[in-house]
Parts: structure tokens; sequence; C-alpha cells
């Protein structure tokens, strides 16, 4: 057994977290600023922080992730970090030019202090940072909150220092689609085209993180959205924020500094979700929806019914991040699947635990924040099994032990591809997921079928 | 110009235009540094090598491949091994991320045997431990860990904060064993801005398994020839191969530090009669103080490269000085060979002249130099993440190595001979006569220089830009570093061999390693995938066709 110490005897835990269901806020800022065309994200704090922090995008999306760092050493750490700032965006800056910089913080700055808006002002002042070129930072303690936190904050940040507003609008609906992959980023861009919507998507790091190979190295891949499109968010219509955790404090911040009415949707996976998503474009764009995605979502419903036999009762849990976890628990609710166990390492509040039973009944077990750990939901698992896991990478030792096929959602995923390609948002998405899913539960019921039993046709 | 003799690349690129063409895009502070820590190689016949700046610092902003102290101690030095557990004292993500990637294999005894390695545990230190200290809660997590899982021992590893808000890691480990003194508890100071890269981490592990650890546990296990491997870490199973090859030879593996290994044999490794160095940078510090307190006597030995590990067994072997280990151990690599060499020859035949170029490491750099050699290859240029001077001079610089604030800021240990157990395991006389005689260099390391060409480029913690010049003016056909240059390189169209993860493939130590390594570089930079990159109207853009619907 890979989790041989794993018992099933659940004993109270306050101070020791065993196998995490959740990291640090950093890596979440340095996805998020992959995600503005020509950007450098910084990561000012140790240089273990950057190295551990591309070493696990990297793993996940097998793409480059470029990023510097402050390098601090002891000297650093005792005199604060403004010297290494200074240089590294002059360095930055001479080396690499980008057009912008984005500065997250690490536990190391923020235990020292280190005033970041005035590190920039005095880089600013020193002429370190050229014209036209901009430099801005969020802060990501990595004792607050989680991955998804970073994430979050970097957003809001994007709008605390790029969004403005003229007054006039451009007619536009910004969408913030929150910590989801390059290709969901993707495909909501494809149903806001499908609809004739003309729309600012921020961060969007696709063909950033999974970027074609053509025979030369792009520091700065095609995609990602500009500083000046993220400058117009402040003139557009409207928001639509997608998932809580992740988009629920830019889209605020966009309204009340730039008057930028939103609303604030779970991440549309999942017909319900999708159909959501979909309906509020509809109304506030004042378009139809078109035949074609109708099409798309007729199909969903088409398989998630031809194939419920194989769906209806199977037992599910699930360990991720809040706002996929709200949105897959719904999905999975509405194919009759039952959710037995709901763990995430995000302190998501009570609003998370009361919405996830609103959507699958008062017998699930949601655990989230301190002591909601991977470690607890194995033990979860042991205590009774489900049919399907839906996590991580790191579930797979839990997957193997327990003999329970996995289901890879979430981040990260280190050993499939598959996540940077193909969307879990939209209808498409649906299907790709709910294929998955059956795919999963069938090729269980091949393994295990006795032979007179074994059936040809599903 | 066209080639001559098989020898492909040194006509197109002068290493010095090379480097002037790097410098020229640095500011002048950057340039200046970066100008001596690039070499053109130039050894003389006395093994004597120009001087390169290593082991200071990174520049703030660059794109640097280096990692912390935090990744050294608890990742490379202490991640290996299954049965101590390992508690991180710090805000999560640290925890998170050294969490099973780095590859290191493990092979419990029995199917019940201590493995806490597929775990990960943190004190996930939250704002309020940052304002009032984190030491009740590391007290209240290591009790959870003692009673939850009953380990033998628990190191604490500190991460960058922890240092910053003064939670004594050490004292809580007194008082903790103090309480369960079953247990072993032992804490790091690896904050991850000690020193300058991972080999701070390295240094400060070995200190405190040195003294923690070592010398607990009067065991010895049974069989003639007992040693330790010092600096070897199981990436990909390689521990496996050399404990296979070793058992053949009729000799004893006592321990390996730290690959598939154990806290009872770190805790018994004083009681063998060697120890050998695989990765002089990360553990050099442990083999020196166990001769001074002990009397073992340790030489650098090297299983990547087939030629390599039969050198090494000979030289072990040689040591033991008896005539049958001598005879079987010529008999093991006769048999061994045999199957290399028929690979090595086949592939060899499809790689000779290609070129290859280095940078990871402490050792892997000038390690794999080897087996590139064995099919071929050409290394032209290499250099290190995060090595000391005396990994590409030689250990002779040693003396000369100025120490910075940096450095100072590293505890250096004073070890003296201990009362009862020292005891000199050869006389001088015995040792300088192995010297001679089996050309074992006791207590050195000549480094990678000395045994790299005239003209080579060598350049310490290559960042991105470097890389790309490099690969730019060079054209390598295979380029090999760590997990985060790896698809940079490969956009290019080059493929990129991971040398910390091994791309999941492995093990490529021993013999059996070198002809899984002869075929993986075969696959690659023999391969028909990259063909593809560009389409075929790439390829010819010119229209020549018609519209068929004009036919």
């Amino acid at each position: 057994m890979l989790l041989r110490h794993t018992s099933e005897i659940l004993v109270e835990r306050s101070a020791l977290t065993v196998n995490p269901a959740k990291t640090c806020q950093p890596v979440g800022a340095m996805y998020a600023a992959l995600g503005i065309h020509n950007c450098l994200p910084h990561s000012h704090g140790s240089q273990g922080c950057c190295a551990y922090h591309r070493s696990a995008l990297t793993r996940h999306y097998k793409d480059p992730i470029m990023a510097t760092t402050s390098s601090f050493t002891e000297g650093a750490s005792v005199f604060g970090g403004q010297a290494n700032l200074v240089e590294a965006i002059n360095n930055i800056f001479s080396i690499y030019a980008p057009d912008i910089v984005a500065v997250h913080t690490t536990c190391l700055s923020e235990v020292i202090g280190d005033d970041i808006g005035q590190i920039i002002n005095k880089a600013q002042a020193d002429g370190r940072i050229p014209k036209g070129k901009r430099v801005i930072h969020t802060n990501t303690p990595s004792f607050k909150g989680s991955h998804v936190t970073g994430f979050a904050n970097m957003t809001q940040s994007m709008v605390q220092y790029l969004s403005e507003t003229t007054g006039k609008r451009t007619g536009r609906i910004n969408i913030l689609p929150g910590f989801v992959e390059p290709s969901d980023m993707t495909e909501i861009k494809r149903i806001l085209s499908l609809m004739g919507i003309r729309s600012v998507l921020f961060p969007d790091t696709s063909e950033v993180v999974n970027g074609p190979l053509d025979g030369r190295f792009h520091m700065y891949p095609k995609g990602g959205a500009t500083v000046g499109q993220i400058n117009s968010a402040g003139d557009s219509q409207f928001t639509v924020a997608l998932g809580r955790t992740a988009s629920l404090a830019a889209a605020k911040l966009l309204d009340t500094k730039c008057g930028v009415p939103f609303e604030n949707l779970d991440l549309p996976i999942g017909i319900q979700a999708t159909d959501a998503f979909v309906d509020c474009l509809r109304k506030t764009a004042g378009v139809s929806v078109p035949d074609s995605l109708m099409v798309e979502r007729g199909q969903v419903v088409d398989v998630m019914t031809d194939m419920h036999q194989y769906f209806y009762g199977k037992k599910a849990a699930l360990v991720g991040d809040p706002d996929q976890l709200v949105s897959l628990a719904q999905f999975l609710t509405d194919m009759d699947m039952k959710i037995l166990y709901v763990v995430t390492g995000t302190p998501a509040g009570a609003k998370f635990e009361e919405r996830i039973r609103s959507l699958t009944g008062d017998d699930t077990v949601v655990k989230y924040g301190a002591g909601a750990d991977m470690f607890h939901f194995h033990q979860l698992i042991k205590s009774g099994k489900p049919d399907l896991i839906f996590g991580n990478t790191y579930a797979k030792y839990i997957a193997r032990d327990e003999d329970i096929p996995l289901i890879r959602v979430g981040f990260p995923i280190y050993d499939r591809v598959g996540h940077q390609y193909f969307p879990v948002v939209g209808y498409r998405g649906a299907m790709h997921l709910m294929v998955k899913i059956l795919n999963a539960l069938l090729d269980r019921q091949d393994r295990d079928a006795p032979e007179e039993a074994f059936e040809l046709v599903m | 110009m066209p080639a001559k003799s098989g020898i492909a690349l040194d006509i197109t690129a002068d290493p010095l235009e090379i480097k002037q063409e790097i410098l020229k895009k640095y500011p002048a502070k950057v340039a200046r540094k970066r100008a001596k820590q690039i070499i053109v190689n130039n050894p003389d016949d006395g093994n004597r090598v120009p001087e390169i700046m290593a082991n200071t610092r990174t520049i703030p902003g660059i794109l640097t491949m280096r990692g912390c102290a935090y990744a050294g101690c608890k990742g490379v030095v202490l991640g290996p091994t299954r049965d101590i557990l390992q508690i991180t004292h710090g805000p999560i993500g640290c925890g998170f991320y050294s969490w099973l990637t780095r590859r290191n294999q493990t092979k419990p005894r029995t199917a019940a045997g201590a493995n806490f390695m597929p775990y990960a545990m943190s004190t996930d230190m939250q704002e309020e431990e940052i304002i009032f200290g984190g030491e009740r809660k590391l007290k209240k997590a290591i009790e959870e860990a003692i009673h939850l899982f009953h380990p033998r021992a628990i190191g604490i590893f500190s991460t960058c904060p922890v240092g910053l808000i003064g939670d004594d890691v050490h004292a809580v480990a007194r008082e903790m064993e103090e309480k369960y003194p079953e247990v072993n508890i032992f804490g790091f100071s690896c904050e991850g801005y000690k020193g300058v890269s991972q080999s701070a981490g390295h240094h400060i592990a070995n200190n405190k398994v040195f003294s923690e650890v070592v010398g607990q546990i009067e065991m010895q296990k049974e069989g003639a020839y007992r040693f330790n491997i010092l600096g070897e870490y199981n990436i990909g199973g390689d521990a496996f191969e050399i404990e296979r090859v070793i058992e053949r030879c009729g000799m004893t593996l006592h321990s390996t530090f730290s690959g598939n290994s154990e806290y009872e044999e770190f805790a018994s490794a004083h009681t063998v009669d060697l120890n050998v160095v695989m990765c002089h940078r990360s553990i050099n510090y442990m083999a020196e103080m166990m001769e001074k307190r002990y009397g073992i006597p340790w030489f650098k030995i090297n299983f990547i490269g087939a030629e390599a590990s039969a050198k090494s067994l000979r030289r072990i072997a040689a040591y033991f000085g008896a005539p049958e280990l001598v005879e079987k151990v010529e008999q093991v690599i006769a048999e061994e060979m045999y199957h290399v060499e028929a690979v090595r020859q086949e592939v060899r035949a499809r790689c000779e002249g290609k070129t290859a170029m280095l940078f990871v490491g402490g050792s892997r750099a000038h390690h794999y130099q080897e087996l590139f050699a064995e099919i071929g290859m050409k290394t032209v240029s290499a250099g290190y993440e995060f090595a000391h001077r005396d990994d590409y001079e030689g250990r002779k610089v040693i003396p000369n190595i100025v120490v910075d604030a940096d450095t100072r800021n590293i505890e250096e240990l004073t070890v003296e001979a201990d009362p009862a157990r020292y005891r000199p395991r050869r006389s001088e006389e015995e040792l300088r006569q192995l010297e001679k005689q089996a050309g074992i260099g006791f207590n050195d390391y000549v480094g990678m220089m000395a045994e790299m060409k005239k003209g080579d480029l060598i350049i310490d913690d290559l960042n991105h830009h470097e890389a790309e010049v490099l690969m730019d003016k060079y054209k390598p056909d295979i380029f090999c570093a760590g997990i985060k240059e790896k698809y940079v390189i490969q956009k290019g169209g080059v493929p990129l061999k991971q040398l910390h993860s091994y791309d999941y493939s492995g093990p490529y130590a021993g013999f059996r390693g070198a002809v899984n390594f002869y075929r993986e570089i075969d696959r690659m930079v023999n391969s028909n995938v990259f063909r593809f990159v560009k389409a075929p109207w790439q390829k010819k853009p010119e229209l020549t066709g018609s519209y068929a619907y004009n036919r």
C-alpha cells in the first residue's frame, strides 16, 4: 500500500496537516499574471518559491513557465527586500523587455513587511521602469487562504492598477473566468463569439501555457489579455465573474472603482451552471442564444439521458478547489449521482458548505479550511467507499490503494495531459467531462464483470 | 566549413565570442559578475584549470534555475529516506511542492515497513502563528504525528518565516524528545533564504544528520566488505541498480545517504570500513566529518556510466584488497559489460559525433558526460546550478576559496575524534600505497573542468538568456537541465533530458542504467517527432498547384 499508515479511525487533529488539499497563494498569483500579454510574473522572496511555483506550473502544463525572483539572501531578509526588487526591476526590463511586470509577495517578504507599492514608486522615481512599461503588484501571504486566494488577489490587482473608466461605455462584457484551464478560457471565448458578444476576458492564459511547438521559443507567447484590454475593462457594460473564491474580489473592485455592475456566477461546469452563464449573457447583452449552442446543449442532454443507467446512484468523493467543487457537485447531482464527501483545504467559509448542501443534500460530508486535507479525505473514503474519486494527481495514491477510479480535475495534474486542451466548461466541456466519467465507470464494469455477464453493447 | 573526422562543432563556435555575445545584453554590473562565472576551459597537464566564480548570490531578476536551502535540505538530502517522518514547519506551500516531486523511489523491506514518503506533513502556519509564534503548534503537530504514525525519528524543516519570527525548532525538538524518548527528534534551520542556493541546505542537512543520527545505533549488517555510499538519492531506481551490482560482487552496502534508506542504517553508518562519495557537492561534509570522528576513509566514485561504474567497483575492491573480491568484481564487470557493450555499439553508431550540453546540479553535469562519451557524444558546454569552486576546479582549491558572508552564515561543525569509537580503518602508509597502486584519490575530487576539453565553455548558475545564446550558437543535439528549462528548449525543436527527474524514466546508474540511458538518448536525438515542427507548406511555401475546381 502506498498510503499504508492511513487508518480508518478518525483522530482529531488541530496542528498537523497531512497531504494538503491546497497550496500557497503565490502560485495562483503567478498563474494569473501569466494571463496578461507580454507580462513577466515576479516573485518577491527567496528564489526557492519561484523555482517551486514554476516547477509546479510547468509539470501541470508541460509548457514553459517564465517568472523571475528577487532571490533574497539572509541579508535581504534582515534589511528588507527593497534593494533586491529595485535591482530586479532594472534587470528584468534590460534583459527580458516585458510590457509589464506583475509582482507577488511571499511569506518571507510579508513577514518582513516590505511595502511593494512604495518600492515600485521608488523604482519609478529612479528611472528603472522604462516609459510606457508597467509594474503592478499584489500581496499574497502564504499563511492566509490558498492558491485560489492568490489567483483572486492578482486578478483584483489587475483591476486596481490597470482598469480605468473614461465615462464612455464600450458595450463590452467583462468575463473573469476564475482559476480555470487555458482550454476553458478558449471555450468561454468561443461561446461569447457564437453569441456575438464583444468581451474582455482576463486573466487569459490560453495560448500562453498551452502554446504550439513551432520551432521557436517565445518568451511572451501570443495569448494573454493585453494591458489595453484590462484598462478598457473599466468602460465595459457589465462583468460576469465566474466562481466566488477566484473572481468575486476583482468584480467588486471593478464595480466600486469603475462603476461596472456585475453578476457572480458559478463556474460554468455542467449543464445547469452553463445554462445560468448563457442565460446571464443573453440577458445582459440582449442577444438570443444561437442554434449552434442549442445543439451542443441538446447533445449533452442526449448523452446524459442515453447513459443515465450508468450514472444513477453512483457515489462520488470530491477533493479540490471551492469554485470547481460547487459546480461539480451540482453537475454530478444533476446526473443522479450521490455526493458522499466534498473536501477543500481552501478556507471557503460557511457559505460554501451551505451551498454544497443545498445542492447535494444533508448527507454529504463537507470539510474545508484547517484540518481539511487529503489524509482526512482518504479516511472518509475508507469509512464508506465511493464509486469514483474526483481530484488532482495526488488523489491517485488513494485511488490505487482503494481501487477506485479517479477522474482528474483541478490543480495540479502532473501525470496526464488533456486539461490544457480540452475544456470542462460550457456544453462542450460538460460533454468532455461526462464522457470521462462514463468511460471510467464503464471501464471498471468491463474489468470487474464476470465472464458470463461481460457486455458487448453498453 | 565542412566537419572533419566526425567532430562537428568547435569549428563554428568560438567560445570567447559566445561569452561576449552573452554578456553584451547585460547591464554593466550584471555583466561584470557573470563574466567571472563564464569561463573558457583550459586545463593543463597538471590538472590545473582556470578559476571560476561559483556559489555566489544569484542576481535578482535573473531567470535562474536555482532553488533554495529548504529544497536542498528537505527535498534533496532527507527526502529519499522513508522512515524519518518529516514535518515542514511553515505555511503550506513548501511542504506541498516537495511532496513526492523528486521521484526518489523507495522499497520498504516488508509490506508493513514504515514509509512516510507519500505523506506531506506541515504545520500549515497561519497568520496567528506568524504573529504569536508557531512553537506551540509545532509541538502539537509533533504529538499528533507520533500518535498517528509512531515514527522512530522526526525531522523538522524550517521555512523562511520560521527564522524571522524566531521559532526555535531545536528547542522544540529537545523538549518533545524528552517527552517522547523513544523518538529521535531533530530540527533543521534550513530557511529558504539561507546561503545562495540548494547547496546551503545540503550542508545544514549533513550537519544535523551527522550530529543527531549517525552513531546512535551500534549495528553491523551481516556480510563482508561493508561500506556506505554517500550522495546517491535513488532517482528513478538508481540505488536499486547499484544495490544489485554490489550484491553480485559479494560486498555489503551498509547504508546509502540517502536513496532507499532507513533511519537505522544512517544511525549505524559509523560502523563501516569505507565511505564512497557519489555526489560530492551534497554530501562531502558528511564524508569529512565521519572520517574525523570515526576514522573512516573516503574517496570519490561514480556509478553514472558503465566504464565509470566498473572503475568505481575496481577501486572499492582494491581498497578492501582481498584477492577473491578483486577476482569476483572482475568477473561481474565482464559479465555486465558484455550486455552493455552490445547496446553501446549499436547506439553509438547512431549517436557518434552528436553534441550535448549539461547544466544541472552539483555533480550530474559532470557525471553524465561519461555516459554521453560512451556513445560517442561530445559535451561542448556544461556547468552546475549550485556547485562550489571545488566541484569545478577540484578540491585542491578549497584552501583558496574566500568565505563570504552567505557561506559564513552556514554552520561549520567542529568535529573531533570520538574517544571510544575513532578507529582508523587503514594506516597512513596503507592509504598512500592504495593511492599509488590503485589510483584511489582519498579525500579528493578532481572536479569537472580537469576532465573537460580545452575550449569547452563552463558556465556556473546558467540562466535563461545564456541558455538561449548557447542554443543559438552551438545548436546542440540535446540539452540537459531540469523541469523549468525542459519546454523552453523543446519549443525550439531540440530535445531536453531532465537530469533531476530523468523525465520519469531510469534507472541510469550502474550497468543496466547505462543501457537505459543509451537507449533513451538514442530515442531523443534520433527521434521522428521533431521532424513535424514545420508543416509541409512552411518548408515549400511557393504555390505551384491550381484550384481543384478550375480543372
